[in-house]
């Protein structure tokens, strides 16, 4: 193809002045956009200021805080200075009582050995002396002369204080070693008692074991049939609390249910006399659509802590915040969807002779039900997503749940399992949501392309 | 026979037909309605019993609840607004309204209130734009007809998914054991949040845009940047803005909320406002926020209208 001369250039430029001489605002408004952008996030910089928040953040804690989600820790004690060493676990340890885990091990000359990861990563240890293996490396550690000393090179994996030496092996745990005691903690991969909790009496059976004692052992707790005992300390889980946490779940299912739904009856009415196509009075309309707006500006958080301090904090305040904030968004889509429609169908129904309603039912009516119920349903979704966060500043739910299962940053594997269910849920109902919003499209497509083919 | 009687009977039959068909629609609708009404019921029924105090009991007492609200003196609502030292102050926390001014310039300060608006408008301004900046490019991988690759395409559409669903709280709740408690986790939290949320509104844009703009591009040798740059950007640009505008609605509200557990802005101080029963104050914050609320749609609505025409959105979240 030839090259283009200049005056052909100018020809093309002078046919499409539109094209080539746009006003300045209209050339540059992207450049200032983005310049303003600029500017505003530099502003957001110091706003919020950030350089220091992110230098005084703990990004350490993120990776820790993430494998809490799917593995626990057992940190067994040993007292050297006792007559007899013998470890010791917390209280509540996920073992239970009488715990014998096989990973320590009492030895026949007296020593103890904890096995961390296998035999690749062990620590044994006496009243005297302390041996550290991991990495292929073997540490030994002398506790007789008032502190504990390496004999030996000191590898990068172990740090030396004054009066500890602290070995980390990674994911697997760690070792602290004074005079006095050592301290194991060895973390687990899973979610420890998710069934049984320590005080069952189905604890630390096997799957087999506790299915032959439900389905013919002797009553373990006398008067009660074993599957109910086994139903019910599995509901009671101490560590889990399923029961309450399905409870809750529940009750975040049937705030976004409730609210919605009564929503959606009272706004129902009220849209039509919103509509300005349809409402008797302009003036009505305009009260109706103020109250509308009014309904959605005071914010689901306000109606939430107003009603949670009507009626105390549970399910119906959360119901009642977004039945209240409901009435205003989906009076206004559906007065909305009411003034699109077509004319002809009410001018037909008119033209009969019928009365008001009538003509509503049969002119409006059959159009507008399809939306409505789509416009409900994406609300429905919404709001189930929307009725956990509300649930946090107690308007019930597993809101709450979750947010105290976070402040204390020490139970991430049941705030991990709640998450689990919530996004079971989210996933459950959008698919729900989906499929009948699917439905109710195909039924408008084929109701429009009957109206276009008869003309 | 004759040929009357035999008309007669076809229509009859159709006619049956339709009423049998009505019927069972009718018995249909009827049944759907029935569920429903029983549903509605048993969940009233749940919430009320799981609740802590329950609807009868508390009703007659609800205007006992509204009477905290009716502050003694009305001109302390402007006082709580303005900062503005009250007469009523006795050194409780009720009327120590002068206590929060964010001094600017001398004696120029900025109302508490003020500044805590400020704090959950820019939350979700913030969050809004990491929202976009991702999304953007994001959709444009998850979009069938644009796709670099159908494998990154299914990667990115689940990752998007993923961010929409999960809990917004549980996300600050972590970031606010690391960045500390603050409005810099309901930033992230909300941010990710939009990230999933916009993607897939960008992305269903994307799947419906003109492709023969694309088509003439891809005829010239334009490599996928270029594409995408020139021919779909300039389509869905306009929509995408439209949809960024009804996030920022959107995310002023979750903001407000992230505040009342600890997200910062003027959410906590709502929340504290109400549950210690400061009518004056609870009024002036409430007075705010829904002027606040209010103007950002009014904006927001005429910007889109601007930008996309009479075009009806649905809500989304």
């Amino acid at each position: 193809m030839a090259a283009i001369t200049a005056s052909e250039l100018s020809a093309i430029e002078g046919r499409h002045p539109q094209i080539f001489q746009r006003p300045a605002y209209k050339r540059f408004w992207p450049l200032l956009l983005i310049a303003g952008t600029v500017l505003y996030l530099a502003y957001a910089l110091w706003f919020f200021s950030l350089p220091q928040v992110l230098r005084e953040s703990h990004w350490e804690r993120l990776p820790l805080f993430l494998s809490q989600w799917i593995s626990y820790d057992l940190q067994p004690e040993f007292r050297l200075d006792q007559p007899e060493i013998t470890p010791k676990y917390p209280r509540f340890s996920a073992l239970g009582e009488h715990p014998d885990p096989d990973w320590v091990i009492k030895n026949p000359d007296g020593t103890f050995t904890v096995l961390i990861d296998g035999r690749d990563k062990t620590v044994t240890f006496d009243k005297i002396r302390a041996t550290i293996v991991a990495n292929g490396q073997t540490v030994p550690v002398s506790l007789t002369g008032g502190k504990p000393v390496v004999t030996g090179p000191v590898p990068d994996w172990v740090t030396v204080h004054d009066d500890e030496i602290v070995a980390k092996m990674g994911f697997v745990g760690e070792v602290r070693v004074t005079v006095d005691r050592v301290k194991v903690r060895k973390r687990f991969l899973g979610w420890a008692n998710f069934v049984f909790d320590t005080r069952s009496p189905f604890f630390g059976k096997s799957a087999g074991e506790v299915i032959s004692l439900i389905a013919s052992g002797p009553e373990l707790k006398p008067g009660t049939s074993n599957l109910a005992l086994a139903a019910d300390n599995i509901w009671n889980n101490a560590q889990w609390q399923h029961g309450d946490v399905w409870t809750k779940l529940l009750q975040t299912i049937v705030m976004a249910f409730l609210g919605t739904l009564l929503g959606g009856i009272v706004a129902f009415p009220l849209a039509f006399f919103a509509a300005r196509n349809i409402t008797p009075s302009g003036l009505l309309s305009q009260v109706l659509k103020r109250f509308f707006d009014f309904m959605r500006s005071v914010d689901m958080l306000i109606w939430a802590l107003f009603f949670t301090r009507a009626f105390g904090p549970g399910p119906l305040a959360g119901s009642a915040a977004i039945f209240f904030t409901e009435i205003g968004t989906l009076g206004k889509t559906y007065s909305e969807a009411l003034e699109n429609i077509d004319d002809k169908p009410r001018e037909g129904v008119l033209s009969t002779g019928a009365n008001g309603l009538l003509v509503q039912r049969y002119g409006v009516l059959p159009e507008v039900v399809p939306v409505f119920i789509s416009q409900t349903l994406y609300q429905w979704e919404s709001n189930t997503r929307g009725a956990t966060i509300i649930g946090a500043v107690g308007a019930g739910g597993i809101g709450l749940k979750l947010w105290e299962a976070m402040r204390t940053n020490s139970n991430w594997a049941n705030v991990f399992y709640m998450v689990l269910l919530t996004l079971l849920v989210v996933f459950i109902f959008d698919n729900i949501s989906n499929f009948l919003r699917r439905r109710l499209s195909r039924t408008l497509h084929d109701y429009n392309r009957l109206q276009a083919a008869q003309g | 026979m004759t040929s009357a009687t035999l008309h007669s009977d076809a229509t009859r039959q159709q006619a049956d037909a339709w009423r049998r068909q009505t019927s069972l629609r009718r018995f249909y609708t009827g049944l759907g309605v029935g569920l429903l009404l029983v549903a509605m019921c048993a969940t009233m029924w749940f919430a009320d019993e799981a609740n802590a105090g329950h609807f009868f009991d508390r009703l007659p007492h609800i205007l006992d609840f509204l009477s905290w609200l009716v502050p003694k003196d009305w001109n302390d609502v402007w006082r709580a607004l303005f900062d503005i030292a009250s007469p009523n102050d006795k050194g409780t926390q009720e009327f120590n309204f002068p206590l929060g001014r964010v001094y600017i310039w001398g004696g120029f300060y900025i109302p508490e209130y003020f500044e805590l608006m400020l704090t959950t408008v820019n939350v979700a301004l913030v969050s809004t734009f990491i929202g976009f900046v991702f999304a953007v490019p994001f959709s444009f991988i998850a979009a069938r007809n644009l796709t670099p690759s159908p494998v990154l395409r299914l990667i990115v559409k689940r990752f998007m998914e993923l961010l929409r669903a999960f809990p917004e709280i549980v996300i600050a709740g972590l970031f606010a054991a690391i960045v500390s408690i603050g409005p810099v986790a309901a930033i992230i939290a909300i941010g990710l949040h939009s990230i999933g949320a916009l993607g897939k509104l960008f992305y269903e844009i994307n799947e419906n845009i003109d492709m023969r703009a694309e088509e003439g591009l891809r005829a010239v040798g334009a490599n996928w940047f270029e594409r995408v740059r020139f021919a779909d950007l300039p389509q869905v640009l306009p929509n995408f803005m439209s949809y960024t505008l009804l996030r920022i609605e959107i995310n002023v509200r979750i903001s407000t909320i992230m505040g009342a557990v600890g997200g910062g802005g003027i959410g906590e101080e709502l929340k504290l406002s109400i549950s210690r029963g400061f009518g004056a104050k609870t009024l002036a914050l409430v007075l705010l926020l829904f002027v606040t609320i209010f103007l950002v749609d009014q904006f927001s609505a005429w910007l889109r209208r601007k930008l996309v025409g009479e075009q009806a959105f649905l809500m989304s979240a």
